[in-house]
């Protein structure tokens, strides 16, 4: 349906449905289950510039309406992406985003440097890791790093750049206007919520880290508030997602004024969601005779 | 594979807290495989991964025990109920791989999945089944009537030995051992074996969120690295483990 394609940060997507990092790992299990190519884009599991083997103990927590997850950014890291993940991706014919995580500046650089010399579509760019250089302050909490970080991957990044916000930042509005100051050519929100657990039995924390990251249907309202206020804030377009189930939440979303939309938890709960959600959107589109996605955009 | 919304067959109790689902389902299955399964009500969140218990024709059964909300609600799932069906997951038993006699030993609901796996071994397979009591026993006529030997073990002996069922195995009659149950249990076959140098496969369960191996929820760590419980597993060599 030609009314859904979305053009973003100089790309042309299907669609404005991306399947969410973290939650698609690259592509290749879902590819199994329905054709990827009707998805609007894919963001890779986040990637470090190392291979990562993640965190210890329980890592997947069910709350009501949500879950958490503490995974730990297990990941093959950046070369073995390139190397092995990368090319079956683009064979799926859809917009593919690289996320790209970092636990010092350095990181971050090298990562890029990597992917720029590769047919990765874009970059998300993931800020809310902890800088082990500055007493494990994530990047994405104050408005100032982030902009410092960002500015600088921007001047060595020669894909389209996403900055995936997180929303344990100090104030939305002022780290999207950062990103966009910085140079970003999108942004998406919202990262988990950080969250926490605790086993009453056994009188400890259920996750060794204690803290992890809340998703699913349970923050949408929580993300839904914030996506309408970066998109209050910015002009360059807005990714928005945040417990999505299906095509009401994107209609909410777009609304709010996102320009594409990912699907993260949903895709654990029904594998193939994505297709309803496509098909849900068409067909709203359809009955309520809109003639682009414009004309429902940031309408709040 | 397609993720089915189907229609519940049935759903009975077969023991304290633990129950029988069954459906229509279509392909093939192998023993040691699981699926993802959820009610269609948005009750709960995650679909819940559950091993296969058996395949008669093109019913397939599954046998849980009720551990929190996501199985006590499919536990009220009654006939033609809608149930999310998504599966057959993770790697099964290798029939082939099964040669010589086999020792089949379960523990508590790990008992579960080696059901149809001792069916399709027949004979050549002796069962070791090890449960808290009497009251907590399920399926042992089902055991019986496909197995060798079946030998079961109670802890507190209210019924059969008396002990932990690991006591009980004559391990060097058995080419190949295959075991399902408390990890404790597990490990304690798999040393056994490892100095005995007999062959062991272990069955592990660990929490997961999406059953096909995107989420990284159910890492398990092992000799070559981490492994997926839902994708590599959940059948593991016990050798290759940690």
């Amino acid at each position: 349906m030609e009314i859904m394609e979305t053009k973003a940060m100089g790309l042309k997507f299907k669609n404005p449905v991306v399947a969410a990092s973290g939650t698609f790992g690259f592509g290749e299990e879902f590819s199994e289950i329905y054709d990827l190519s009707i998805l609007g884009g894919i963001c890779s599991k986040g990637l470090t510039l190392s291979p990562r083997s993640g965190n210890e103990g329980i890592r997947l927590w069910e709350t009501p309406m949500g879950m958490m997850n503490s995974i730990g950014l297990e990941n093959p890291g950046v070369d073995k992406f390139i190397s092995d993940e990368l090319p079956r991706m683009k064979t799926y014919n859809t917009i593919i985003f690289a996320n790209l995580g970092g636990h010092c500046e350095e990181d971050y650089f090298e990562g890029i440097y990597k992917l720029n010399d590769t047919n990765v579509d874009a970059v998300e760019l993931n800020i809310s890791c902890p800088n082990v250089k500055s007493g494990g302050m994530a990047f994405g909490v104050k408005s100032s790093v982030a902009y410092e970080i960002v500015s600088r991957v921007r001047k060595i990044c020669k894909k389209p750049l996403m900055v995936k916000i997180s929303p344990n930042a100090e104030n939305i509005p002022d780290m999207a206007a950062a990103c966009e100051a910085a140079g970003a050519d999108a942004i998406s929100l919202i990262n988990t919520i950080q969250a926490m657990a605790i086993d009453i039995k056994n009188k400890k924390a259920v996750f060794e880290n204690v803290y992890a990251g809340l998703s699913g249907p349970c923050v949408k309202p929580i993300a839904l508030r914030m996506v309408h206020e970066a998109a209050k804030m910015v002009n360059i377009p807005i990714c928005g997602l945040g417990g999505i189930m299906n095509a009401i939440d994107v209609i909410e979303f777009i609304m709010a004024g996102a320009t594409l939309v990912q699907i993260g938890t949903a895709n654990f709960i029904k594998p193939d969601i994505a297709i309803d959600i496509i098909n849900d959107l068409e067909e709203f589109i359809d009955k309520e005779n809109i003639k682009s996605l414009d004309e429902i955009r940031g309408i709040i | 594979m397609k993720v089915l919304v189907t229609a519940v067959e049935g759903n009975k109790q077969v023991s304290n807290n633990i129950y029988r689902l069954s459906a229509e389902f279509e392909s093939e299955i192998k023993p040691g495989q699981f699926f993802m399964l959820k009610t269609t009500d948005n009750s709960f969140l995650l679909p819940r991964p559950i091993s296969i218990n058996d395949v008669n024709g093109n019913i397939v059964s599954f046998l849980y025990r009720i551990e929190g909300q996501g199985t006590k609600k499919i536990s009220s799932l009654s006939k033609n109920d809608e149930l999310q069906l998504f599966g057959p997951l993770g790697n099964g038993f290798d029939l082939d791989k099964l040669k010589g006699k086999v020792a089949i030993i379960g523990g508590g609901i790990g008992i579960a999945p080696l059901l149809y796996l001792c069916k399709l071994l027949g004979k050549k397979a002796d069962v070791y089944l090890g449960y808290k009591d009497r009251e907590n026993m399920y399926i042992i006529d089902e055991f019986k009537s496909f197995a060798g030997r079946c030998v079961i073990v109670t802890e507190d002996g209210s019924f059969g030995e008396k002990g932990f069922v690991t006591d009980y195995v004559d391990y060097d009659e058995y080419n190949v051992v295959v075991t399902c149950g408390p990890e404790i249990m597990m490990k304690r076959i798999a040393n056994i074996c490892k100095d005995k140098k007999i062959k062991c496969y272990v069955s592990l369960e660990r929490r997961m969120a999406c059953g096909i191996g995107a989420c990284l929820g159910c890492t398990v760590e092992t000799k070559t690295g981490n492994k997926r419980a839902c994708k590599e597993g959940p059948v593991f060599d016990s050798e290759e483990l940690i």
